[in-house]
């Protein structure tokens, strides 16, 4: 069966960008623009591993993050973090926050699928 | 959709990102201190840098990275957004919009003006506060002070191990000699808790090389005391691998802080390393991960049927959209799911589809549509707005008794049908607001040049106007704002010096006036020098040199071909482009332009336009037995005139007296050349009309049949120019009737006939 990948950023190109290379690796996508549409998406997603942004508007990726985290079905479920360079402040961020691991951008197709493999049997 | 098709998308982001940066900047520069807006000024730099860097538009994201920095001092208050900081701020938009449509259409940047501003910016990201800086490494050791990744790291000794998969990847190149690894691996249960999994970093580790591992089973207490979130397991792996110890370290790299990792050279063989352990040897099956992992057990009950539907909804929904918009895939799916029943669901979807709807707002989804198509669209509305009104008049004609239901569905039919030529005609209709926020970029670069400190206030952004309308505005919009900055407004001295504020205003505004749009330029400068206007018109002879003109005349002067004040032409105004220019765009739009002026107070200009250019709200009047329309948004009132109420003024002028006061009669049947005397008054109808700045005339019509919408139809593009007729239409019996230019008709009553040349310089 295929995974399904939850997305959530509010940039339109990345989600594209997201889109495009998840289905070419054989993953099913569901996207959300921001933290609040990614939970409310998120029982009907039922997504196997989240990739999400940090800096999104009206919930941030640390928020959606949390909130995931307290979900009960969801709560163990792989978050993957896109995140600029080695911001090491953020990345701290989101793993208090409850994050798996992260992503560095600049987005690459390689990098996404290679830590979306790591972090799913 | 491929990369290209991904690029344009970007693109077309970048443009709502960067309109969305500016609008924030001068929202900030206006005193707004709402965190939102500083994050979203702050999003939208970080949005283009994030694409930017995806494509590889490095000089992009180098500057965007920059500019991020410093917004981020901004939005953790290290650095006070006022004034100073918002010009550099904006002078870097200015920039980033530059580079970004150097990315895309390949153009050059001022390469000398990207690097001032990254100067500036850093200047500014330092100068605050030096220590929590603007280069990312600085904050790392402030944030991270820990040495080393010890095993017992907490969540503040987060140690920012630079890493990248690149690096992971060109670790691989140089060859190690292959040694044994001794690595023990004691999870904390918070690695489960962040979906991390023991069994998967096993995997990886497995694919360095030759592995063996052992598991420690011994803190595994009974099962009548054990926890199952907790972790009780930790494992002793030898690994033979070339792959050196950072790619080790590396597999944990997610997990390194949630648990415990050692990871020691074997001297020899890794048997003597496993036997110093003191602990019972459990074979460990790798095999198991074919298995659902352990830790995502409690996401494994059994999905209810309403879920598992909900599911297949949602994969419908997303295949089928699949060439869909992202937009539209939501929406679908949020229209879909309610079908299913389930509470959750239906709420979810509710969310989901005002998330979508938010999201519209803030992303404006667009489908593009040819504009001919919509032109066709619209051209076909139109003669369907005059064939209905065909109809109309024959059943009208042919019915008299007026109670059929053919009447009331005739009434239906007209409805609908200006119903369906609102919706058309709104399809156009676009904010102004892109041309506005052009406009302080503008304003920016010329108060630059010209070392004068301007303020730019917009109003009525959003006031929608034919797109046709828009897209030709911006050009006499800018020469105006230029000449506005660079004639109107004074040097801040002189302002000083004339007890004003030293940074001079220009106010921008849209709004919707009686079926036109109407924008106003207006800037609080020293007024148009009437003196100087005049004496270069007598010099270029504009004017004879003892005309007498009012103040009204002598502003209109500067709309004469060639003119300019300026005492010297300058670097921005002069480039040929004469207010002229400006005026004659204005009338092609249909529009007009006019000048208020108040020494010492500063000057507006005030243009009217169409909102749209292909219909118009008419009274259709009789004028020597000719059919015209006169715009209805030129009518205040109409009347009919009493002998008593006329009176002569002069050889043939005459004034009508309304309510005490005196009004110009004009003929208009005698001003169009209809007849060659004027009428009696007292047989016609006078429409008492108001022109841009000219004050009210009373028009004299013979009779006036109704009023009606009417299809405008270019009389430029079907035939010529004629001097006071605006246009034409079609009327519903068939004939072609003549568009009154109310204005130009008013401008010739000022003493001329009314002749093509005439018609021009008169209106002014």
């Amino acid at each position: 069966m295929k995974k399904r990948v939850l997305t959530v950023d509010d940039s339109r190109t990345i989600r594209n960008m997201l889109l495009v290379t998840l289905n070419n690796a054989g993953f099913e996508t569901i996207q959300a623009e921001d933290g609040v549409e990614g939970l409310e998406v998120l029982e009907t997603a039922n997504p196997d591993v989240i990739v999400t942004d940090i800096n999104m508007p009206r919930l941030d990726g640390f928020g959606f993050i949390e909130g995931v985290r307290k979900n009960d079905r969801y709560r163990a479920v792989p978050i993957l973090v896109l995140t600029t360079e080695s911001d090491a402040e953020k990345k701290n961020r989101a793993r208090q926050a409850g994050a798996t691991g992260w992503i560095v951008k600049p987005f690459d197709p390689t990098k996404l699928i290679d830590a979306i493999e790591r972090v799913t049997a | 959709m491929d990369m290209n098709e991904i690029k344009e998308i970007f693109f077309q982001e970048c443009e709502e990102q960067l309109a969305e940066l500016e609008s924030g900047l001068l929202k900030l520069n206006d005193g707004d201190r709402d965190p939102e807006t500083v994050n979203a000024v702050f999003r939208a730099v970080h949005s283009i840098k994030g694409g930017a860097g995806a494509f590889g538009l490095d000089d992009l994201v180098s500057f965007a990275h920059v500019f991020e920095t410093t917004l981020d001092c901004v939005r953790s208050n290290r650095l006070e957004p006022n004034q100073d900081v918002l010009k550099v701020m904006l002078r870097s938009a200015d920039v980033l919009a530059d580079l970004t449509n150097a990315a895309r259409d390949g153009g050059s940047v001022d390469e000398g003006r990207s690097r001032q501003l990254i100067k500036e910016l850093e200047a500014l990201a330092n100068g605050e506060l030096p220590q929590a800086a603007a280069e990312p490494a600085p904050k790392k050791a402030a944030a991270a002070p820990a040495p080393a990744p010890a095993p017992a790291a907490t969540e503040e000794g987060f140690q920012p191990v630079a890493f990248s998969f690149d690096e992971f990847e060109t670790s691989e190149e140089p060859t190690i000699e292959p040694s044994t690894y001794e690595i023990a691996f004691r999870p904390k249960s918070d690695l489960y808790a962040k979906g991390n999994d023991a069994t998967l970093l096993l995997r990886d580790l497995s694919r360095l090389g030759e592995m063996s591992i052992h598991c420690n089973t011994d803190d595994l207490p009974p099962l009548d005391r054990m926890n199952p979130e907790a972790a009780y397991f930790a494992w002793k792996v030898s690994l033979k691998t070339d792959k050196g110890e950072d790619a080790i370290r590396s597999v944990f790299e997610f997990a390194e802080w949630d648990c415990e990792l050692e990871v020691t050279l074997a001297g020899g063989d890794a048997g003597d390393a496993r036997e110093e352990l003191p602990m019972q040897p459990v074979p460990f099956d790798l095999s198991m991960l074919d298995e659902e992992p352990a830790a995502q057990a409690g996401a494994d009950e059994e999905e209810d049927q309403a879920v598992a539907r909900q599911r297949e909804v949602r994969d419908a929904a997303v295949s089928a959209a699949e060439t869909a918009s992202n937009v539209v895939r939501m929406a679908q799916a949020a229209t879909q799911a309610p079908g299913d029943g389930g509470r959750s669901a239906s709420t979810s979807a509710a969310a989901q589809a005002s998330a979508s709807q938010q999201a519209a707002s803030a992303a404006t989804p667009t489908i593009r549509v040819d504009l001919d198509r919509v032109d066709r669209l619209i051209n076909l509305v139109g003669e369907l707005v005059i064939n209905q009104a065909m109809l109309s008049q024959s059943v009208i004609e042919n019915d008299t008794n007026g109670t059929s239901s053919i009447n009331m569905g005739l009434e239906e039919l007209q409805q609908l049908t200006r119903e369906i030529q609102d919706s058309v005609m709104a399809i156009r209709a676009q904010p102004v607001k892109p041309v506005f926020q052009r406009m302080s970029r503008i304003v920016r670069e010329i108060a630059d040049m010209t070392g004068k400190s301007v303020r730019l206030v917009t109003e009525g952004e959003n006031t929608e106007v034919d797109k046709t309308v828009i897209d030709k505005l911006a050009e006499p919009l800018t020469h105006m704002i230029r000449n506005a900055v660079d004639h109107g407004l004074e040097t801040p001295e002189k302002r000083v010096a004339a007890g004003k504020n030293p940074e001079g205003t220009v106010r921008l505004t849209a709004k919707h006036r009686s079926g036109r749009i109407v924008i106003e330029l207006a800037d609080d400068g020293a007024g148009i020098n009437r003196e100087k206007v005049r004496q270069k018109a007598i010099d270029n002879d504009l004017i004879a040199a003892d005309a007498n003109l009012s103040d009204e005349e002598i502003d209109n002067l500067i709309f004469h071909a060639g003119f300019s004040t300026a005492d010297k032409i300058s670097d921005i105004s002069g480039r040929g482009v004469g207010m002229d220019v400006v005026k004659r765009s204005i009338q092609a739009l249909g529009g007009r332009i006019n000048i208020s002026s108040k020494p010492g107070h500063g000057s507006v200009f005030t243009m009217s336009l169409p909102l749209t250019l292909a219909v118009l709200d008419g009274m259709v009047v009789t004028v020597a037995n000719q059919t015209l329309v006169v715009p209805l948004t030129a009518i205040v009132e109409t009347l009919q005139p009493e002998a008593s109420a006329i009176h002569s003024f002069g050889a043939s002028q005459r004034l009508i007296s309304i309510r005490n006061s005196f009004c110009p009669l004009v003929d208009v049947g005698r001003i169009l050349n209809f007849r060659a005397s004027q009428a009696n008054p007292v047989d016609g109808v006078a429409l008492l009309v108001e022109s841009e700045g000219g004050g009210q005339r009373a028009l004299m019509v013979d009779a006036i049949q109704g009023q009606r919408q009417v299809v405008i139809k270019s009389l430029e593009a079907n035939y010529t120019h004629v001097p006071g007729i605006a246009a034409a239409t079609i009327l519903g019996d068939g004939r072609v009737a003549l568009i009154l230019d109310v204005d130009a008709i008013v401008a010739a009553s000022r003493g001329q006939s009314l002749k093509p040349e005439m018609s021009l310089a008169a209106a002014g």
